[in-house]
């Protein structure tokens, strides 16, 4: 009897190769992502892994003069997230995304939760009240904040604000959810809180988070791709990355001689 | 190089000490004297015209005595303009700004419009009275009304709104922008529940600097034929204006008016001396019109910038 499960695919890039301008930035892309699972991108600065992140959700078409060419499957209707004939909204609408600096809407809490409720056209109180509340506790932040709904979210630590950020993305049930480098404006303790709360979001929605703290990578993910210059150099289960990488360039700079 | 005494530091430190308070007090000198000229202006109209303010002087007509004659249908005439004109600038120029910020592709037609834009605001006032006396008086058929004046003022301040429009949407941050669409909204949603509100303040601004430009305009309101003196007012709506007759919601739109740069300009240019009194009076007015409406926005954007932070 197999005691190992192969977890199922949530997506996967083929051939993926993107463009600003003239400019390369990522270079034939293959990797796939797992469903229910962390899976952690790392490399030095410019390597391409928030490029490669930011076009899970088409972040890149806000921009003119961006080009992708290969493909991002998504399952379990296996399209392809980059196809022309996909409307980057509802790319959007499945994959949520955390931003590197906390960025809530200067309104009050409860709004900036309800946002993405809002714009799928849900107006009605009860159900924004069940959902604010309920992302809120899923991102952890729902005690600190249950008495102050109105309060103007920028108030908020930047810790309590970067939750809030991932309440956001989680009112909508996103199917993915991307951070880019959450944690690289927080200090340690509120690093810790959403650490935890990457390990206890994976029951619930597939996470592909870009890090620059390799002891991050190995605390919260389950795979690890090591990017470097645009090109992913290696991928595998971060166990196996972090102790026996196949490639030099990895070990290299999980070891700290390059980075 | 050998090392500075203490000595040879503290020498040093009162020579950039010194230019420091010359500079500071040269500024000061210059600061002043601006102020002076605007304080000795003011000054001048209120000893000038002070046995006008009285009433009378904001509740009667233009008069052929200068005792008698007052300001009020310049007032109700500049306040209705303002009204024409701010409702005609506002959604067009922020409409427009909004366009060319968020919507616009950057390419060479965006940037020849982006410059015309600047070089709009440089055209002189008196093109613009030229222009429309042939666009809305004549080709329109608006008449010398305080629609056709209103409309000819729009489009003086229109480029000052575009202007800083875009300039209120460029100072929010594109992280906002992203953490919209990150949840899937389109870039109206975007417009309407961030871009739009956050430049509120900014916004704001500029069209109270334009209507204050506006206010004092005459060139063009001479061009299109304002006139010079008028002892009735605009039509209020559904009231009766002769015999069993109703005016209509916006007939007023369509009436004659004057303005108070014009019925300044009227007294100070009548050889009667007594004349000047009330033009001094009345520049006051104006002037206490276009500092409220300073105060007004200096006020509501300290209230709209308190929420707006990140």
């Amino acid at each position: 009897m197999q005691i190992q499960d192969t977890p199922s695919l949530k997506a996967e890039a083929r051939g993926l190769n993107f463009y600003y301008g003239e400019k390369q930035a990522l270079k034939g892309i293959n990797m796939p992502i797992y469903d229910k699972k962390v899976t952690a991108l790392i490399g030095p600065s410019g390597c391409g892994k928030s490029t490669y992140l930011r076009s899970f959700n088409r972040m890149h078409d806000l921009y003119p003069g961006n080009r992708y060419e290969g493909e991002i499957r998504f399952f379990p209707d296996n399209s392809n997230l980059l196809s022309p004939d996909v409307d980057p909204i509802e790319v959007r609408m499945r994959v949520g995304m955390v931003f590197q600096k906390p960025n809530p809407f200067p309104k009050s809490i409860f709004e900036n939760v309800a946002y993405g409720l809002r714009v799928r056209g849900e107006n009605n109180r009860r159900v924004l009240d069940d959902k604010v509340e309920h992302a809120l506790r899923g991102a952890a932040i729902w005690d600190e904040v249950k008495d102050r709904l109105q309060d103007m979210a920028p108030n908020l630590s930047g810790g309590q604000q970067q939750r809030l950020c991932i309440a956001r993305a989680l009112a909508t049930d996103p199917e993915l959810l991307l951070f880019d480098e959450p944690t690289s404006a927080l200090d340690p303790i509120a690093t810790g809180a959403i650490e935890e709360l990457v390990h206890e979001l994976k029951k619930r929605v597939t996470i592909l988070i870009v890090t620059h703290n390799m002891q991050q990578a190995a605390r919260v993910s389950d795979y690890t791709a090591y990017m470097y210059l645009g090109e992913m150099i290696e991928f595998g289960k971060t166990d196996e990355i972090f102790i026996k990488p196949q490639d030099k360039r990895t070990e290299d700079y999980i070891t700290g001689r390059m980075g | 190089m050998k090392p500075l005494t203490t000595e040879q530091i503290r020498a040093v430190i009162a020579k950039g000490k010194f230019r420091d308070n010359l500079f500071k007090a040269m500024g000061v000198f210059c600061l002043a004297l601006a102020l002076l000229v605007i304080v000795a202006l003011i000054a001048d109209m209120v000893i000038k015209g002070a046995d006008r303010f009285t009433l009378d002087f904001f509740l009667n007509f233009a008069s052929r005595r200068a005792t008698q004659a007052g300001i009020l249908s310049a007032w109700v005439g500049s306040l209705l303009v303002m009204l024409v004109t701010a409702l005609a600038a506002v959604p067009l120029g922020v409409a427009a700004g909004l366009y060319l910020e968020e919507y616009a592709k950057r390419n060479w037609i965006t940037n020849l419009i982006e410059i015309n834009i600047s070089n709009l605001a440089a055209v002189p006032s008196i093109v613009y009275g030229l222009l429309s006396l042939g666009i809305f008086v004549y080709q329109f058929g608006l008449g010398q009304s305080i629609l056709s004046a209103g409309l000819t003022l729009a489009l003086l301040i229109l480029p000052i709104i575009i202007v800083s429009t875009r300039e209120a949407i460029r100072s929010i941050p594109a992280m906002i922008r992203e953490g919209s669409m990150a949840v899937g909204a389109t870039r109206w949603q975007t417009c309407r529940y961030h871009i739009i509100p956050y430049a509120m303040p900014g916004i704001l601004t500029g069209v109270i600097i334009g209507l204050a430009r506006a206010i004092g305009e005459t060139a063009p309101i001479i061009t299109i034929g304002a006139l010079t003196f008028i002892a009735f007012l605009p039509p209020v709506p559904y009231t009766e204006i002769s015999e069993g007759v109703n005016a209509g919601l916006f007939d007023w739109v369509m009436s004659p008016f004057t303005v108070m740069p014009i019925q300044i300009f009227n007294w100070t240019s009548r050889p009667d001396p007594a004349f000047e009194v009330n033009a001094a009076a009345a520049g006051f007015v104006l002037m206490a019109m276009v500092l409220s409406m300073n105060a007004i926005a200096i006020y509501l954007r300290y209230k709209m910038r308190k929420n707006i932070k990140w």
